[in-house]
């Protein structure tokens, strides 16, 4: 048997292989723990205690809710775009499942340690937009293609300071590689030296989620559901697996760009090995997103549109040529 | 070159039901909404779903018998409609009440304000996407809920003034839970103001959006805290004084231009000023009979009409009634304030977005039942 795995382990293919399903499964379940925690978190905030009755603590909670929408009928409205209708759900799962392939875990845990991670993450990171354009627009109707146009405005608006943000990183590194880029942070994190840089990403990866308060496109007192109006049973499920697995994605993104990754705080491990420490950061600013989003109200799509535009894209370039000029004199 | 088709492009306007099925329309109110792209051209509010017919009902049955409607009418301010028509009844009948139970009345009434302006305040803000407010306001109105419950036995359709006074005495303990809960509220506001009054977001969300000028807030009728958000200090517990408001010490709060935000200031004062309303009412509240001697056990008016009218939570309320001398009332018609108030959307929403439009619609306070009735 341990023959077999090293076999299976020590091969390329073999390795994706195994590699691919353990995602799917962490991811998954990844998921459906943040659901679990999202109305935990919310309880808690709001004076409740959240779910209790299924499993320990309510764990099972989402399980359950899973297995429900698993079992309702797969409604296709009468005069939707069919195609479009059926592609839109798996367009935008799959997708935010490759940057679990780049993601630096652990030293030795990135799945396939290619060296334009970065890159790989954010155009994929991007499909999303397109599905949810698709989605809105293939259900025909008025609410999901609101939902959908807004989608699309918002997209402009945090596109381009979260690349400019990131890219300060990369200056600061010179690679895309994952695990080079926690490596240059085994003395001190980045979000000391780029505190600019890591606020505007952190602001543009809320938009990038659809999370309050950039929930635009899924408005729900505004558009009802937005984009995924129309969808029903385990389609709805998948966009709303999709965007849990996001929320986990770039926090993780942010974890390795300016929290250090795997390392310890000024290169101290203290004995805990890198995986916690990765999860540990990562969920921390999970639950920071989660709290934004029981706090905040929502912003109009114009409003967030002339905020990305006259504060974070200029704040995000001066960071940017600052940044430059300062690694061109060391 | 003349056949060249020189139309030129247009951007096709469309038409978006906004309810009646829709989580922001507060009931069954539906805005037939004409956009372009997300900006309103035309609005247009359409009410009726919600029709019971409470007019009609009252012809068909005593005075005693339709005492559980007004309650009903608007349901958030029961206790205010409640004490509303018992008050023209008792106008028309000539009867005076005891200074026990005005007292009662109006410290339930202020109570009642308090709860509705709480459950605004949340509903308000769950329309501009910030959930967490509704919790905490609805925590704080379960008190006043409570309260009201133990000594009218109801939480929200209050049935308990009586023509020439009211259902039974209050006790001890609801006057010191009345005055904890004010210490409560008292000590919430900073959470509140911290938490939402102070949020940049929530500021660009209100300021100078929805504006109701005086303009357009006198033509329409506009009444209540919408009103007094574009700076008329009309409140008739103020400009026509029923039972002891007069001899209480409280202010009009008022708004500058009318915009969403002046409306949301109006409200959170105003619940302060119920506070003291109930302040002071508890402390002058004097001992005596809480129920008029010698009401008739058969209630048959003079022949005549009344029309009396009263501040609601949202508004100038009243009860117009025709008394044909009969057991029977001939005709009562109901002024509710959020028919008038919602008219003035037809001129407010045109050239805002759908996102301001569900702001605007939230910040009037409309109860959609009281509309139709």
């Amino acid at each position: 048997m341990a023959g077999v795995m090293e076999h299976v382990l020590g091969n390329e293919v073999g390795r994706l292989i195994v590699g691919l399903i353990v995602v799917l499964i962490f991811s998954q379940l990844n998921a459906l723990f943040l659901v679990w925690l999202e109305r935990k978190v919310a309880g808690h905030i709001q004076l409740r205690i959240g779910p209790k009755e299924v499993g320990p603590f309510g764990l099972l909670q989402t399980i359950v809710d899973g297995l429900k929408l698993v079992g309702k009928e797969l409604i296709t409205p009468k005069r939707a775009d069919k195609i479009l209708f059926i592609i839109a759900p798996v367009l935008v799962f799959v997708p935010v499942l490759v940057p679990f392939i780049v993601l630096p875990f652990s030293k030795s845990l990135p799945l396939n340690d290619m060296n334009v991670g970065l890159l790989v993450i954010f155009s994929f990171s991007t499909i999303n937009v397109l599905a949810i354009l698709i989605g809105g627009w293939g259900s025909n109707n008025k609410y999901a293609l609101l939902g959908a146009i807004r989608s699309v405005a918002q997209n402009i608006a945090y596109e381009i300071p979260l690349l400019l943000s990131v890219l300060s990183v990369v200056l600061m590194t010179k690679t895309l590689q994952m695990s080079k880029i926690v490596e240059a942070q085994s003395s001190y994190w980045f979000f000391l030296v780029q505190p600019i840089a890591a606020l505007t990403y952190f602001i543009c990866a809320t938009a990038e989620t659809n999370r309050a308060p950039f929930d635009i496109p899924e408005a729900e007192s505004e558009l009802v559901a937005g984009f995924h109006t129309e969808f029903s049973g385990m389609r709805f499920g998948l966009f709303f697996l999709a965007e849990y697995t996001n929320v986990f994605v770039v926090c993780a993104v942010a974890t390795t760009l300016f929290l250090g990754g795997w390392t310890g705080p000024f290169g101290y491990s203290l004995g805990i090995p890198g995986i916690i420490w990765f999860l540990a950061k990562t969920y921390l600013l999970v639950f920071v997103i989660m709290w934004f989003r029981w706090t905040f109200p929502r912003l109009r799509f114009d409003q967030l549109i002339s905020f990305s535009w006259k504060v974070l894209i200029p704040l995000a370039l001066a960071n940017l040529i600052i940044t430059a000029g300062v690694i061109k004199l060391i | 070159m003349a056949m060249i088709n020189s139309e030129p492009e247009v951007t096709r306007e469309y038409f978006l039901n906004l309810g009646p099925q829709h989580p922001s329309t507060h009931g069954v109110l539906r805005v037939l909404l004409k956009l372009d792209g997300e900006y309103i051209v035309e609005a247009d509010p359409i009410i009726g779903y919600g029709h019971r017919g409470h007019e009609k009902m009252a012809e068909n049955r005593t005075y005693k018998q339709f005492m559980p409607n007004p309650s009903r009418v608007d349901y958030l301010s029961g206790f205010i409609y409640n004490h509303g028509y018992v008050l023209a009844v008792e106008k028309l009948m000539g009867l005076e009440v005891p200074e026990r139970a005005k007292y009662i009345r109006v410290i339930c009434s202020e109570l009642n304000r308090i709860s509705s302006h709480l459950l605004w305040f949340g509903t308000f803000l769950m329309d501009l996407g910030a959930f967490t407010p509704f919790l905490y306001c609805f925590d704080d109105r379960e008190v006043i809920l409570d309260l009201l419950d133990s000594i009218t036995g109801s939480r929200l359709t209050y049935c308990y003034c009586r023509i020439g006074g009211v259902a039974k005495d209050i006790d001890d303990q609801f006057i010191e839970g009345t005055l904890s809960f004010i210490k409560r509220l008292r000590s919430r506001w900073t959470d509140y103001h911290n938490l939402v009054t102070k949020n940049v977001i929530f500021i660009h969300r209100v300021k100078n959006i929805g504006l109701i000028t005086k303009d357009i807030a006198l033509k329409y009728g506009v009444t209540g805290p919408n009103l007094r958000g574009c700076g008329v200090p009309y409140d008739i517990r103020k400009a026509e004084p029923y039972e002891i408001y007069d001899e209480l010490d409280f202010e009009i709060p008022v708004g500058e231009k009318g915009d969403i935000w002046d409306r949301y200031m109006v409200r959170l004062n105003e619940m302060e000023q119920s506070c003291r309303i109930i302040e002071q009412a508890i402390k002058k509240l004097p001992r005596g009979p809480i129920k008029a001697s010698g009401v008739p056990v058969k209630i048959a008016p003079p022949k005549g009409e009344v029309y009396f009218p009263f501040e609601s939570a949202r508004g100038e309320a009243a009860f117009y009634i025709v008394s044909d001398g009969t057991e029977y009332p001939y005709r009562i018609r109901i002024r509710v304030p959020s028919f008038s108030n919602l008219q003035a959307l037809i001129e407010v929403l045109p050239g805002t977005l759908v996102a301001d439009t569900i702001a605007i619609l939230g910040s009037i306070d409309i109860v959609v039942p009281e509309i139709d009735r």
